[in-house]
């Protein structure tokens, strides 16, 4: 019976997936972002009163800033009825309670790394490892050089063998999306497992 | 005097959910789909100003996130007024398939096509 569903829109509404795009503070999410979406990478910003309820006691301090945590995020059309998100997480460690939210449905994520200070995505690999979320590793080259082959990068990053790490430029479209072509291929290969 | 500014700018919008800082229910995520429902249910009170602007803009199919930029309202405010207009039902959602728990072969071919598309 045609009108026995209740809801029609909510079925004929687009399926929405995400993928995190993660790393240090400065090593290119929101280039990487703003290359490959569709729109202008939107942002939206979070009270962090409200956000880290008993995480962060504003009261205590004595010159009371009152913080946002920003968002970054774009958008990719993946034919009429999917869309594809990309959620630059912060950069900042102090907003990691954020990150929880954030890797909540995700696909997996991409964690950039700068050679220059490699150090700076440590805590982002740690998370994903730590909680199963599948991820590849995209090296941000700067100006686009890239002094160091990926099996260097692999071993200064202690990482497994199997993990995918991609040179790549975050300004160049097609280079961040060979770098997420990456990510699907390796989530392909996991799932037919 | 920028403190003052900078805090009146993060407390005011919270005036719009009447003094709420937390959703009623845990229906939206960040990429919840949202739509207003059309033709909306007649009776009921009017929506308040804010409501209705969610409403225009959910006219299409829309996420979360996106309202928020939209609105120019932190996304813990529009959840907290989502769930008014859900409640009112004057909205229908759909929800994110839950990947992690559950790897959608197809969905996950459908979208590395799609990005070899690009």
């Amino acid at each position: 019976m045609a009108g026995s569903d209740p809801t029609p829109q909510a079925t004929s509404a687009p399926d929405a997936v995400k993928i995190l795009i993660a790393g240090g503070f400065g090593v290119g999410k929101t280039t990487m972002v703003g290359s490959v979406s569709e729109i202008v990478p939107l942002r939206t910003e979070e009270p962090l009163t409200t956000a880290s309820l008993g995480v962060d006691d504003l009261d205590g301090i004595p010159e009371k800033q009152a913080t946002t945590v920003a968002l970054d995020f774009g958008r990719i059309s993946i034919g009429q009825d999917l869309v594809l998100y990309l959620f630059g997480t912060p950069g900042q460690q102090r907003f990691w309670f954020m990150w929880n939210d954030l890797a909540i449905g995700a696909l997996g994520a991409v964690v950039l790394v700068d050679v220059r200070r490699p150090e700076s995505s440590f805590a982002a690999i740690d998370f994903f490892e730590r909680r199963g979320i599948p991820f590849v590793i995209g090296v941000n080259g700067f100006h686009g050089e890239h002094p160091y082959e990926p099996d260097d990068i692999r071993e200064a990053l202690a990482l497994p063998e199997h993990m995918p790490v991609l040179l790549f430029d975050a300004r160049e479209r097609t280079s961040c999306r060979d770098v997420l072509i990456a990510l699907l291929d390796q989530l392909i290969a996991a799932s037919a497992r | 005097m920028n403190g003052g500014d900078e805090a009146g700018r993060l407390v005011r919008p919270f005036t719009l959910t009447g003094g709420r800082t937390r959703p009623a229910r845990g229906d939206f995520t960040l990429i919840t789909m949202v739509t207003a429902v059309d033709p909306q249910p007649a009776g009921g009170t009017r929506p308040q100003p804010e409501h209705a602007r969610i409403l225009k803009l959910c006219a299409k199919p829309i996420v979360v996130a996106e309202l928020a930029t939209g609105l120019d309202l932190p996304v813990s405010v529009v959840t907290i007024m989502l769930c008014d207009l859900l409640e009112a039902g004057r909205i229908s959602v759909r929800q994110p398939s839950m990947i992690s728990r559950t790897p959608d072969l197809d969905l996950l071919k459908k979208v590395r096509d799609g990005l070899g598309r690009l």
